[in-house]
């Protein structure tokens, strides 16, 4: 979308945004050879249709933050998410953790037969989330394969 | 006199509204999630009703058993089920700088789907803003969800994605934009004449958007006596074996294969094989609607495994 100003064949910049909060959009643009201001009106459904892109006329001041969209348009949607600020030791008490699994570990699995290795991960990812442990390396495989007998594995 | 006006892209000078930067930089970030998933695998249908949740929901099953690691997203933003068929209850989701976090299963399998945003099991999705002209915007806006589900989830290093995208040729055609690379696609149909004329025009669909690994899956392929275990015809049109379903799509896919390469990936083949077929046994449905494992010994089992057998040959050397 552009605007030329037909007497200078200019491009129109984009000067300012306004949100009325009736769902409809005024955005401003002038021209810069000779000054001169357009405002750009839409109705409800253009707006809509233009924000239900993920985008904002004229730019962003901040950065797109995660599910943006989601969390802005469905109805709901925005009350079933809790921000973690931080690290795993921000996350709520009784938030699942979620096990990763470091690339020397993810090898070592590979290295299980295939039709034991989903037995053999589970009883790992187990093992790390009784104990709080978010990332299951070769040394924490190693500890629970100690503690938990299972040599071999 | 006419007027000279230049136009829109004679016009080459910026208008400061940033919106294609916008666009990109949505792209970038939706590489760059996708670009830690090694393989992603659609499930899809021209047809509704045909088990397309089914089917994805018991392939992540399969594949997370097999200790890979596996994210299962259901683009069925309007009609979600694969939550429930995994055994997932909804929970609040947890976010950071890295995304939003997934649900997961027991098994480890990761999970994003409408049914975690609702508020409770039996809420439709619905949209904060008013619905004007709404048969303009919603399109755009569900595309929009399933973008944000595929780029700010932290699915983290996944072996396989496993999409189950919703009825509708029109569906594929708009998941298609946001996967740059799709490892297999299968086409799930019934053995209905109905069902197989739907899924072939979302098989010349797939054919045209250039996606190699296309395999179909034949759902409801007879139906399993919960006494004795026999299996008998569930449709009375049953076109018959395997070998005659593949010969009726290949007149279909062999008319225009010429075109794939646009894709960056190799030409489409000129048939398109069943991968697995899958007879209607209740006690399986019965499970998958408790988000339970499939029963031992139930012949669904065996067919998933062939299934996974014949995406090996896409997912190596992930599954051995």
């Amino acid at each position: 979308m552009k605007f030329l100003c037909v007497g200078c064949d200019a491009v129109m910049g984009f000067a300012e945004r306004e949100l009325p909060g009736d769902g409809t959009m005024t955005a401003v643009f002038t021209c810069p050879a000779c000054g001169r201001e357009v405002a750009m009106l839409t109705n409800p459904m253009e707006t809509q249709l233009v924000a239900s892109l993920g985008v904002k006329v004229g730019g962003r001041t901040v950065e797109e933050q995660p599910f943006e969209l989601i969390r802005g348009s469905v109805a709901g949607g925005g009350d079933v998410f809790e921000d973690v600020p931080t690290g795993r030791g921000d996350v709520p008490e009784d938030a699942p953790l979620r096990v990763t699994w470091a690339a020397d570990a993810t090898e070592r699995l590979n290295r299980v037969p295939a039709f034991v290795r989903g037995m053999v991960k589970r009883i790992y990812n187990d093992y790390a989330k009784e104990r709080g442990i978010g990332t299951i390396t070769t040394e924490v495989m190693d500890r629970a394969r100690s503690e938990l007998g299972l040599e071999g594995m | 006199m006419k007027r000279q006006i230049r136009t829109y892209a004679q016009a080459t000078e910026p208008a400061g509204t940033e919106l294609v930067a916008q666009i990109g930089a949505q792209a970038d970030r939706l590489l760059a999630r996708l670009a830690k998933i090694r393989s992603t695998i659609v499930v899809a249908s021209g047809k509704g009703g045909v088990g397309k949740s089914f089917v994805a929901a018991q392939l992540a099953r399969a594949l997370t058993d097999r200790g890979l690691f596996v994210g299962a997203l259901d683009a069925d933003v309007n009609g979600p089920s694969l939550a429930r068929m995994l055994g997932v209850s909804p929970a609040r989701l947890h976010l950071d700088e890295r995304g939003v976090y997934p649900a997961h299963t027991r098994a480890g399998c990761a999970l994003m789907s409408t049914e975690l945003l609702l508020e409770s099991a039996d809420s439709p999705l619905r949209w904060r803003e008013p619905d004007v002209g709404g048969f303009v915007w919603q399109s755009a806006l569900e595309t929009g969800m399933l973008r944000e589900f595929l780029s700010d989830v932290h699915w983290g290093d996944l072996d396989a994605l496993v999409i189950d995208l919703p009825p509708g040729t029109d569906k594929i055609a708009r998941i298609l934009p946001l996967l740059p690379r799709i490892t297999a696609m299968i086409i799930v149909t019934t053995p209905s004449n109905v069902a197989n004329a739907a899924v072939a025009r979302s098989l010349r669909q797939v054919r045209e958007a250039g996606v190699s690994n296309v395999g179909i899956v034949c759902n409801m392929d007879g139906y399993v006596c919960a006494h004795c275990g026999a299996v008998s015809p569930l449709f009375a049109d049953t076109p018959g074996d395997e070998d005659r379903r593949e010969i009726a799509y290949r007149d279909d896919i062999a008319a225009k294969s010429e075109n794939a390469p646009e894709r960056g990936i190799a030409a489409v083949p000129a048939t398109v094989s069943t991968w697995a077929s899958i007879p209607f046994d209740p006690r399986a449905a019965a499970a998958t609607d408790a988000g339970c494992s499939l029963p031992a010994g139930s012949p669904v089992v065996a067919a998933i495994d062939q299934l996974v057998t014949r995406l090996q040959s896409v997912l190596n050397p992930v599954l051995e």
